[in-house]
């Protein structure tokens, strides 16, 4: 099996809330707030990925488009033991939409071999977006699964994803190649590199390409290109009024939280 | 708004006439008033159903496909649809739910059409002939506005969260069509499973009581749910608590879990991290039980007692049952 894993490279967004701010511009967080990590629904769908090679054999890739700091994705991507890394250079300093990136990822994949199965993480923890996995997908002509928590093969050219639905789960069936988008699921959390294998990693090829290897001119980054293009960003006032159950004893805060809880119950 | 672009069409998976339907009816039919447009429902099944009946109260055309992999909720089928619709149509928008079907579609049907794609939208409207859409980014730290500058404009909605639509003075027409929706498809649903919860949706719960990583393993939430009983109540929990497979993953409640909006949400060791009350921002009431004073969580709450749960799930579930019998 031969699987590309598209990982985006984020702001850490498990940065506290009294951390957080955004930028001069007033259209991102500040990049000053907090480091950069890989996206952990891209982590998911990269041990998605690894099982299924693990299990049937075959090549993973990752491909990440970023500024120079995502090599360091891709490394740990490598770290993994994915196989190979491509990094696609966004070196504009504008942030793509999501239809920008779909666009760039697929004029690079269409550079690389032909593959089996392409995964994306369901959404990214910055924007949030959840575009890119179908974009992608409708640039390369393949079918496309969302929330996808579980693979396998059907036969030769097909392949089963099992989806999380609000209510449970159902699977489909695919032609080969498909594009999945990857959620979380007690099956997929990302193994750990090993301190060997992170040192190794270190040592293989990220093989870079530019936006004008794709053939496509950094104009499109602009904002005023954007098909989504963020007017206002800001960050909600935290009213904070929280009443402390007080009491001389636990018995008495216990009831005091059971006589307001009641109260909402029985209004019920 | 040209002339030619101020239709928007609601895209109505379900058949059935709920909170979340009314609110995904209801975004539809107010963005039509500010395009200027007709408000157009398409929804599978026949034309004189129940169901397409109700459904011409909230919008001036109703189309209905009755097509049998449209009400087994094939996803390419639907894309074809909407696509082949939308491409006669030649809408300004098309709202979906959000639902997994409708996240799904959303981008894969903006491509199609060249149009522009955003989803949990909060709010939507027209701005200097742009649809704008506002929506909780970086895992609801911040909130953001987002103008689509491709049309359509494909958005998908935070239906439970949007008002309901209102019944219109005059109902609406009701035609069946075609739309390609029998056509063989790549993708083929193989098997549904779906975990009935006994209280029914999460979604429509009126109190939920959930855990978090705080209870440190699977059997607190025997104690949650007994909790629960006692309310009435159903049970959840944080992203944490699933991804550990303490619980099923249908209790996730968060960015990417459920969104609720109970009248209570009672917090049990969570922390509150954004992303887990951008599940729960709707909820009329938040309290919490956690041992840590500077929880985020508490920030957020009505009421709230600083303890550790285990002391406390016991005594308050014999309180519980004894003020409510």
């Amino acid at each position: 099996m031969n699987i590309l894993v598209c990982l985006k490279q984020i702001l850490d967004p498990e940065v506290p809330v009294r951390d957080f701010f955004i930028d001069d511009s007033g259209l991102q967080a500040d990049p000053a707030c907090a480091n950069q990590v890989t996206n952990i629904f891209c982590e998911n769908a990269l041990e998605t990925a690894l099982q299924l090679k693990d299990f049937h054999g075959g090549k993973v890739s990752v491909l990440s488009l970023g500024p120079n700091s995502t090599e360091d994705t891709l490394r740990k991507g490598l770290a993994m033991k994915a196989d190979e890394a491509f990094m696609i250079l966004n070196e504009t300093g504008q942030l793509p939409d999501s239809a920008a990136t779909a666009k760039i990822l697929a004029a690079g994949i269409r550079q690389m071999e032909t593959f089996d199965l392409i995964l994306t993480g369901r959404e990214s923890g910055d924007w949030g977006a959840g575009q890119t996995g179908g974009l992608l997908a409708e640039e390369l002509g393949f079918t496309f699964s969302a929330f996808v928590d579980r693979i396998s093969l059907e036969g030769d050219d097909r392949l089963i994803l099992r989806q999380q639905t609000d209510s449970g789960w159902q699977t489909f069936s695919s032609p080969k190649p498909t594009v999945a988008s990857i959620t979380n699921s007690d099956h997929n959390l990302p193994r750990i590199p090993k301190t060997r294998d992170i040192i190794l990693a270190n040592r293989k090829p990220v093989a870079t390409l530019t936006l004008e290897d794709l053939g496509i001119s950094p104009d499109e980054l602009l904002p005023n290109q954007l098909k989504a293009r963020v007017r206002q960003l800001s960050i909600p006032e935290a009213k904070s009024d929280c009443e402390f159950i007080d009491g001389d004893s636990i018995e008495e805060k216990i009831q005091k939280l059971a006589d307001k809880i009641a109260a909402i119950a029985r209004a019920v | 708004m040209s002339e030619e672009k101020s239709i928007v069409i609601t895209a109505v998976f379900t058949t059935e006439m709920n909170t979340a339907t009314a609110g995904l009816l209801g975004a539809g039919q107010r963005l039509a008033k500010e395009t200027g447009g007709a408000h157009v429902a398409l929804s599978s099944g026949e034309s004189d159903s129940e169901f397409a009946a109700k459904l011409s109260e909230f919008a001036d055309r109703v189309i209905t496909v009755d097509s049998e992999d449209l009400a087994n909720s094939q996803p390419e089928s639907w894309l074809n649809t909407i696509s082949s619709l939308s491409s006669q149509e030649n809408p300004a928008a098309v709202i979906l739910g959000n639902d997994i079907l409708s996240q799904e579609i959303t981008p894969r049907l903006a491509h199609r059409l060249g149009g522009a794609s955003i989803g949990d939208a909060q709010a939507v409207t027209v701005e200097d002939s742009n649809i704008v859409v506002t929506r909780s980014v970086y895992g609801g730290k911040a909130v953001a506005e987002i103008e689509l500058t491709a049309s359509p404009a494909v958005v998908w909605v935070r239906s439970q969260s949007m008002d309901p639509a209102e019944a219109q003075a005059t109902p609406g027409t009701i035609t069946a069509g075609d739309f390609g929706a029998n056509v063989e498809t790549r993708t083929r649903l193989v098997e549904s499973h779906d975990e009935e919860s006994e209280g029914g949706r999460l979604e429509d719960a009126q109190i939920i009581v959930s855990g978090g990583r705080g209870l440190g393993g699977p059997e607190p939430f025997e104690d949650l749910i007994a909790l629960a009983k006692v309310l009435k109540a159903q049970n959840a929990a944080s992203r944490a608590a699933c991804d550990l497979g303490w619980v099923a993953h249908s209790w996730q409640v968060g960015q990417t879990g459920k969104k609720v909006a109970p009248e209570l949400y009672l917090g049990v060791a969570i922390s509150g991290a954004s992303q887990h009350m951008m599940g729960i921002a709707d909820s009329k009431v938040i309290a919490a039980i956690n041992t840590d004073p500077d929880a985020p969580i508490f920030k957020h709450c009505q009421f709230g007692l600083v303890e550790d749960y285990k002391k406390v799930i016991g005594p308050l579930k014999e309180k519980l049952a004894k003020l409510l019998s």
